[in-house]
């Protein structure tokens, strides 16, 4: 299973955590600490896998972002770095050429998408599609909430006027 | 797709990024965790977008790294809110997640009235739930109901239910037998790419995800008895390997990779049970698992290695260990080790005939020399040993090599080693006679370490008494060999020298002695074992080795008795009654033990022998021939040795005890206190000594200052892990050792430099307290370091005149002081000046008139300076057990600690310490009583 999700810019900023494991506030911050100390340092060269703990650590470069997710030593690790870019995918569909700006402005939604792609440490969907539907669907209710509410307050605001 | 209308959130965030430094975004943060929190109090009628926002800051402020601990109630708030929008936010924010959850989940899961997305939701709730609380799922037929679920049509919620199968089958295989079927057609239906909807192939695979879980699950059933399911199993497995090729996209690679991969190790455990056609598919990749050992990346190089060694057979052996021969040579330092073992044992496991193995084997050591741990060639000469077949043939062979120019080291030992056991099967062979092969073995003489040194000369003899009849000339050149090293500097090569020269003397009379090594007991390969651990993790190759070399020795130890102490060897001195003969077969083999000592038998008393020999030889020349064996000594071919000590008897046959009790409790083979008494007369000896470690000291002493070296040796087979050893200086002395290396190699020892300074008198000693682990046990002893006081004493010969002189000047306490001292151990006046002349108390006879009286002088030195010290001892000849003591110094501490010193050595400790419950009555009061 997927132990916790990271993302970190190259300067070290985490930009997204999800933890699927229980881990204390200090555990994580020191588990952010090591990976990113870690991984940041490490070539383009070289492998995408990085043991750390006992566990493994599948990590992947996107522009100035690094997607890690942490997984069980026996897990196979070029399908979990496939997850990564199947979700890189999906974020990529739903912001549209996605940047490091839309995940720090959006963070929101990315967690919202991160949630659709995995659940409990596993994989939950493997269609872009349905993913991208289950958000659309989600984004619509929310506009929907909001309208209702102007429209309501309008109402409000012209009854008390 | 920005939050459109959450202003605040953004504002805030832009805040955020725009500090400067910590410091400042710090301060952001605290005034908008303090607003936040009065609008939680104070504002009852909160509206659910400011709610939502608030909630969002906090989120974003936890995420930031700074504590976040309120709020909690709100957010759980929000979750129950009725609108979808409130309740999304509080599902993020939300932590906690009812446990009673669990049947409405299962419910929701097997539903087929649900949506896919609530479906496949509760199926990884359920995981969740069932990886807190096994139980959740101990539901009368869940088993039954997971195999319905597996017929589900839709990838996503099948993607979901697998995940949750691999963990219900990894705690309970047994339990779901019936879904095994349904996997197979899941990953059936996969494969053929049936009814898989566009969304859910990636990079044009039909979701390698799913396909991976469903093969993970089927790992956990080595065993399909259904040969239909079988069958499709294999078809499926078949089309994987075949199938799979590198393509350029890095993405596509991978997926289909990942899926090759978990296919390889299901294949792999399969395998056991059918040795189908499967087999073919797989050495399809053979040569791109090959190509893939010359990868940039070590652990991709590391990984095929492990998959060729787990894909080699007998049909494919001689192709990889070729393959792994070849790439010996360029494979880079950090692989070499692991790739020589493995080529090993691929060798021996698979030799198709025994030459090929020893050539494989030679070759290796002529590529690799340096990796080719000790196991690898002991192994191959206990190959060669018990094959007859083999023996021309390997002599032969490693006679070639030694004609190559550059010859590893290992490589001569090896040819040494089997030349002179076997080179006489090829005497008829042109360029094999004895004559031609003794030079080209001893051209290789003065350019290797003393222990191939000792094997060669072990040849050398085998060499010359095979050679049949005798050779008149070659006995000349190998006489000559022995003779210059009669002197050699290395204790060992200098023995078999002497020794070997002195047996040659005795002429064909010694043929026996120098017969073929007898034959070795069968046993599984020690480097079979080390293959079992190496298994299992590849980069872990050095924790690996050392448990393994733990494992051989111990088979080492344990075999010896009795196999070796067993029947019949016919080689007892011709000269040599029967009942010595055991004996000589430890002498014999203790000259023979270079090639042996770590996989082959040897009785165990040469071996310990060997052990003690190889240990002190190099640095404590004194005590090795203290400690020299007591067998040789005993043997009737001792008079040709120069071994003149008597046998130190007692030692061996409790080193021994101990070794072959495999006691846990690990005792020191004689007194610790006997060792420190010595050498608190001496300035170098045994410390102490288990059947596991060995710790001498060596002292020299100028002045207040000493340097103590401290000898470690590991006398064992087996590396000491965890060694430690710390000084605990008295106050009286400042001293300084550096940190012990925390391992110490089987057969190695350890010196480390300890530098002493004296600041004042005091009788205190140092402790040294070490421990160590010898791989069952952690054994651990505090001892006292003879660091004493006599130590810094230094004999003063003084004139009668000045000895007076200073005497009366010194008038009374605190500088002069006497004492009468009772239970003074009996001895003789020329005994107690021995005594004192070994405390550095240098004794000046004569000086006083009476003869029962002794004066002495010497100077104590310390970090202040030197002070004059004399000692006058007044002696009853009518009863031996009391004397005066008087002690002089210009410093009133000395005088007082050097009196003491001086009563601690007369009184007899030895009967103190013995009955220690009456030690009260024991000292001076009880011979007191006696007296009166």
């Amino acid at each position: 299973m997927i132990h916790f999700v990271l993302l970190f810019s190259r300067q070290g900023k985490v930009r997204l955590t999800k933890w699927y494991s229980p881990y204390s506030q200090k555990e994580r911050t020191k588990a952010i600490r090591e990976l990113s100390g870690g991984i940041l340092p490490r070539g383009p060269k070289l492998c995408n896998f990085v043991d750390w703990r006992g566990l493994k650590v599948v990590y992947k470069r996107y522009a100035s972002l690094y997607f890690c997710m942490c997984i069980d030593s026996e897990d196979n690790e070029l399908e979990c770095l496939e997850i990564i870019h199947h979700y890189v995918q999906i974020l990529d569909r739903y912001f549209g050429n996605v940047c490091e700006l839309d995940l720090i402005f959006n963070f929101h939604k990315a967690y919202f998408i991160l949630d659709e792609v995995l659940i409990a440490g596993e994989l939950q969907e493997s269609s872009k599609k349905s993913v991208a539907r289950v958000i659309a669907a989600q984004d619509s209710m929310v506009d929907a909430a909001k309208e209702q509410m102007a429209s309501l307050s309008n109402i409000i605001a012209q009854a008390t006027r | 797709m920005a939050l459109s209308g959450m202003r605040g959130l953004s504002v805030f965030i832009s805040d955020v990024r725009n500090c400067q430094n910590k410091e400042q975004e710090r301060l952001r943060v605290d005034k908008e965790l303090a607003n936040i929190r009065t609008k939680f109090k104070h504002e009852k009628g909160l509206t659910p977008y400011e709610k939502k926002k608030y909630v969002w800051k906090m989120l974003y402020i936890y995420m930031l790294g700074y504590d976040v601990d309120f709020g909690h109630m709100e957010t759980v708030a929000l979750i129950s809110a009725p609108k979808y929008a409130e309740k999304q936010v509080g599902n993020v924010g939300g932590k906690e997640f009812s446990e009673s959850l669990a049947p409405d989940v299962q419910k929701l899961l097997i539903s087929s009235s649900c949506r896919p997305l609530v479906r496949k939701k509760a199926a990884l709730c359920l995981l969740r739930l069932y990886r807190k609380n096994a139980d959740v799922v101990n539901v009368e037929g869940w088993s039954d109901r997971m195999a319905q679920l597996l017929d589900e049509r839709d990838i996503g919620v099948l993607t979901a239910v697998m995940s949750l199968l691999v963990s219900l089958v990894a705690n309970n295989p047994d339990g779901y037998w019936n879904c095994v079927s349904k996997c197979v057609k899941i990953i059936e239906r996969l494969t053929r790419s049936q009814d898989i909807p566009q969304e859910y192939t990636y990079y044009g695979i039909p979701s390698p995800w799913l396909q991976v879980k469903t093969m993970r699950v089927l790992q956990y059933f080595p065993s399909i008895e259904d040969p239909n399911i079988r069958k499709s199993l294999f078809e499926v497995l078949q089309r994987i390997l075949m199938g799979t090729d590198v393509v350029k996209n890095v993405n596509k690679n991978n997926a289909s990779h990942a899926v090759l991969f978990e296919a390889l190790s299901l294949e792999n455990m399969t395998r056991m049970l059918l040795v189908a056609d499967v087999q073919e598919s797989i050495k399809r990749h053979q040569a791109q698992i090959i190509t893939s050992l010359k990868d940039p990346d070590i652990s991709i190089r590391r990984r095929s290695l492990d998959l060729l060694y787990g894909m080699c057979d007998v049909t494919n052996a001689k192709d990889i260990v070729e393959e792994l021969l070849q790439y010996l040579t360029t494979a880079d330092f950090a692989i070499r080790e692991e790739l020589a073992l493995k080529a090993a044992i691929l060798a021996e496991k698979f030799a198709p005939d025994l030459s090929w193995y020893v050539d494989v084997i030679l070759q290796l050591i002529e590529k690799a020399g340096d990796f080719v741990s000790d196991d690898i060639w002991y192994r191959v000469v206990q190959f060669v040993t018990n094959n007859e077949d083999l023996q021309a043939y390997a002599a032969a062979t490693a006679r070639d090599y030694l004609d190559k120019p550059a010859v590893h080291e290992t490589m001569v030992k090896v040819a040494g080693y089997l030349l002179g056991e076997y080179s006489h099967l090829l005497a008829r062979r042109p360029g094999c006679s004895p004559r031609e092969i003794f030079p080209i073995i001893h051209d290789k003489f003065p350019n290797v370490a003393t222990s191939t040194k000792a094997l060669l000369l072990s040849a050398y003899i085998k060499i010359l008494m095979h050679s049949q009849p005798g050779d008149p000339e070659l006995q000349k050149q190998v006489l000559s060999v022995f003779k210059k090293y009669e002197t050699y500097l290395d204790a060992e090569v200098q023995q078999r020298a002497i020794e070997y020269f002195v047996l040659s003397q005795k002429g064909p009379s010694m043929v026996d002695i120098m017969a073929e090594m007898p034959k070795f007991p069968e046993r599984q390969s020690a480097l079979l074992k080390k293959a079992e651990d190496t298994d299992g993790d590849a980069a872990e190759l050095s924790a690996t080795k050392l448990r393994l070399q733990q494992q051989t020795s111990n088979a080492v130890v344990v075999v010896n008795q009795h196999s070796a102490n067993g029947t019949s060897h016919p080689a007892p001195l011709s000269s040599v009654s029967s009942g010595t003969r055991n004996i000589d077969r430890g002498f014999l083999e203790q000259s023979q033990v270079g090639p042996q000592h770590n996989d082959v038998p040897v009785k165990a008393a040469g071996m310990v022998q060997s052990l003690t020999a190889d240990l002190l030889g190099d640095l404590l020349a004194p005590l090795a021939i203290e400690a020299a064996p007591a067998s040789v000594a005993a043997t009737p071919t001792t008079a040709i040795l120069p071994l003149e000590e008597p046998p130190v008897g007692p030692a061996d046959p409790l080193a021994l005890a101990v070794l072959d009790g495999n006691s846990s409790s690990v005792q020191p083979v004689g007194s610790t206190s006997d060792w420190f008494n010595a050498l608190c007369k001496k300035d170098s000896g045994v410390l102490y000594e288990d059947p596991f470690i060995q710790i001498g000291i060596k002292g020299e002493w100028r002045g207040p200052q000493g340097r103590v070296v401290i000898f470690l040796g590991n006398k064992h087979t087996v590396a000491l892990t965890s060694v430690r050893a710390i000084v605990l200086p008295p106050s009286h002395l400042r001293m300084q050792l550096p940190p012990v290396p925390e391992l110490i190699p089987p057969r190695a020892q350890v010196q480390c430099p300890l530098d002493v300074l004296s600041l004042h008198a005091s009788r205190e000693v140092p402790v040294l307290d070490f421990s160590y682990n010898n791989s069952a046990v952690t054994v651990g002893s505090k001892l006292r370091l003879p660091v004493v006081m006599s130590k810094f004493l230094q004999p003063a010969p003084i004139s009668s005149a000045d000895f007076v002189a200073i005497w009366r000047s010194l008038a009374g306490p605190p500088n002069k002081l006497q004492e009468v001292v009772r239970g003074v151990n009996p001895m003789l006046i020329s005994e107690m000046t021995e005594l004192f002349n070994m405390f550095h108390i240098c004794v000046s006879p004569g000086l006083d008139p009476n003869p029962n009286n002794i004066v002495a002088a010497t100077t104590f030195f310390s970090e202040s300076g030197a002070t004059l010290c004399l000692v006058r001892v007044e002696t009853d000849p009518a009863d031996r057990t009391q004397l005066r003591l008087t002690v002089a110094s210009t410093d009133a501490s000395t005088t007082f600690e050097l009196k003491e010193y001086i009563k601690e050595q007369l009184v007899d400790i030895s009967s103190i310490t013995a009955n220690p419950a009456t030690l009260g009555f024991t000292g001076p009061a009880a011979a007191l009583a006696g007296l009166l």
